[in-house]
């Protein structure tokens, strides 16, 4: 096969049996949303545009969370670990390196690099200790509350990494925003249009790139994996390889936000990796469909969004909406609400397919 | 020499001896059953030959090679497949990508649409390439396991009661199927119930009792040896 025609059938994978969304209707609503998404900020203040950022901070954790959970059946309640470990190390990071020739975006890679191998040594004793199900999701969470625990007690003058204090439960801050080398002077993304793009493209890369991952080889042994394990080892693949790259992918993703969430407040703190934190991206990807990259997306942001107006009147008042919208999708649309909506559409499509 | 051999294999659980110093040698192209009563150690056997649970002591050599301590994949990719009793399918995924994945390793991807035609057409399952297979009837989803151990064009298949749950008529189509494939040069081991199935196919018949080895033969010689018909009454002890 000549080259060209291994990208064609490289790019062909953005659709395929593992994402829901396909054919010309589909990228064309696509393009809808993207140009809308593009065009809001000339339509809005720039410092809401700013603060709006917040919302697409969130949704790379999201997205890995469908890929570990949703895509690859193992259900990690620990993300904001990784979230957290990541916000930190670009916090230590970029408090002692500075913000010049572009050494905040060379601490983004290497606190995602960090959470990363994180993930890589915590999934390597989990998937090659053959811990899955209920367990799994024990022992996620369990790491993410001892992260929360360990950083909450590290407010002493003593607790700190060159320059970089930890400052204990009060949360480290005054990192520096991600800066962008530029000729004529950096530029510095403040929570403002600028940055809302920058995040925007990273958003789009992962996303169009997650979905190519999903319909690949490997997209077809993680979905194997999910629906029958052992099947999918008699079938001759490492079972324990392809679970412990997909955690690892998926808590990049959770790095990815931690890092953009510390960027965009210059601030995080270890509530970032408490039980609070870590249940919501459960509530988030189960509420839209935890098994569809698109459904997770539009889920995610919809519950955000909602849980956000919701803490105007007081965050206990919104945590209690948060929690009975996962028992109510639990019982009533296991599979997810988005999916559940879209599914008499998706039965008359396949119905249609059948009779051609 | 044998594909599959079993020496001195043993299995314990707790005080329970499962598979008692078996030998066992299967020999290339042969079809051959496993029968005997509930709890004579036939799913334990299969198991510690597909790497599931590990031996006490004794070796399992396929063609030749140490397999004893293999992990279950591995063994996979020298070259062995397995049908599980309880069809082990991808259920929400459809009957097209359940092939996909048993073949997409070890076929190139332009003819990997040929491959899955040419198993849906063996299968008998072309018209239901997009169901989901979890909407397949019982007999269905038996024959799609049986196209995903052989999509892997294993030299020795396994299959655990292949025929567990289906209607005669289907019993009879499994064993056509199975001797298409033996006379392909597909070795087959089959742990088996249906004696009429176990005649329609097997060249050589072992029975297991109490984790032992209780009789080799045809299946003319086994159903004329009056000790078998007895340890399915419950006369004869280990």
């Amino acid at each position: 096969m000549s080259s060209a025609s291994r990208f064609t059938s490289f790019l062909k994978l953005i659709e395929g049996p593992q994402t829901l969304g396909k054919g010309p209707k589909f990228w064309s609503g696509f393009g809808v949303v993207l140009l809308a998404a593009c065009a809001y900020p000339f339509f809005a203040d720039s410092y809401d545009v700013g603060n709006n950022v917040y919302f697409f901070n969130w949704l790379f954790m999201a997205m890995g969370l469908s890929l570990i959970w949703g895509y690859g059946g193992a259900l990690s309640f620990g993300q904001t670990a990784f979230f957290g470990v990541a916000g930190y190390a670009y916090g230590v990071l970029t408090i002692n390196l500075g913000d010049a020739y572009g050494l905040t975006l060379i601490s983004l890679v290497l606190a995602v690099g960090i959470s990363a191998l994180f993930a890589t040594i915590l999934g390597y004793f989990l998937f090659f200790g053959r811990i899955s199900g209920v367990f799994l999701g024990i022992v996620t969470l369990s790491v993410t509350l001892v992260l929360e625990r360990f950083m909450a007690q590290t407010a002493g003058p003593e607790w700190a990494i060159g320059k970089a204090r930890l400052n204990g439960f009060n949360g480290m801050g005054a990192m520096p925003s991600l800066t962008i080398p530029w000729p004529g002077g950096n530029i510095v993304l403040y929570p403002d249009v600028t940055l809302y793009y920058v995040t925007l493209v990273l958003l789009l890369v992962c996303y169009l790139g997650l979905r190519i991952l999903v319909n690949s080889r490997f997209g077809n042994v993680i979905v194997a994996i999910r629906e029958n394990p052992m099947r999918a080892e008699m079938l001759g693949y490492d079972v324990r390889k392809y679970q412990l790259a997909t955690f690892v992918i998926g808590s990049a993703l959770a790095g990815l936000s931690g890092v953009l969430y510390t960027s965009w407040g210059n601030y995080i703190t270890p509530a970032s990796m408490g039980m609070t934190a870590a249940s919501l991206p459960i509530v988030w990807v189960a509420v839209g469909g935890r098994s569809d990259l698109t459904t997770t997306l539009v889920g995610t942001l919809a519950v955000l969004i909602v849980f956000q107006s919701l803490t105007i009147y007081g965050s206990q008042y919104a945590l209690i909406v948060m929690g009975t919208l996962l028992v109510i999708t639990v019982l009533i649309a296991p599979r997810g609400i988005v999916i559940a909506l879209l599914s008499p559409f998706m039965r008359r499509k396949s119905k249609l397919e059948g009779e051609r | 020499m044998a594909i599959l051999e079993t020496r001195q294999l043993n299995k314990h659980f707790g005080g329970l001896h499962v598979t008692g110093n078996v030998d066992f040698a299967l020999q290339p192209g042969e079809m051959h059953c496993l029968i005997g009563p509930n709890g004579a150690g036939k799913s334990t056997f299969f198991k510690l030959i597909l790497g599931e649970h590990l031996p006490d002591s004794g070796e399992i050599l396929y063609d030749g090679e140490e397999i004893t301590r293999a992990k279950p994949f591995e063994r996979i990719r020298k070259g062995i497949s397995v049908k599980f009793q309880v069809p082990g399918i991808f259920k929400e995924l459809s009957v097209q990508q359940n092939l996909t994945i048993a073949l997409q390793h070890h076929v190139a991807p332009e003819i990997l649409q040929e491959e899955i035609d040419r198993l849906l057409e063996f299968l008998k399952l072309s018209q239901d390439r997009k169901q989901l297979a979890g909407n397949l009837s019982h007999g269905q989803k038996q024959w799609l396991e049986i196209g995903m151990a052989v999509a892997l064009k294993p030299r020795l298949l396994l299959l655990d009661e292949p025929t567990a749950g289906m209607t005669p008529d289907e019993t009879f189509a499994t064993g056509e199927m199975l001797q298409e494939l033996n006379r392909e040069g597909m070795t087959l081991l089959a742990v088996e119930h249906d004696m009429a199935f176990v005649r329609q196919i097997a060249h050589q018949v072992t029975v297991l009792h109490f984790g032992k080895i209780f009789a080799q033969g045809t299946i003319d010689e086994i159903t004329a040896d009056e000790r078998v018909a007895a340890i399915y009454l419950g006369e004869v002890d280990a």
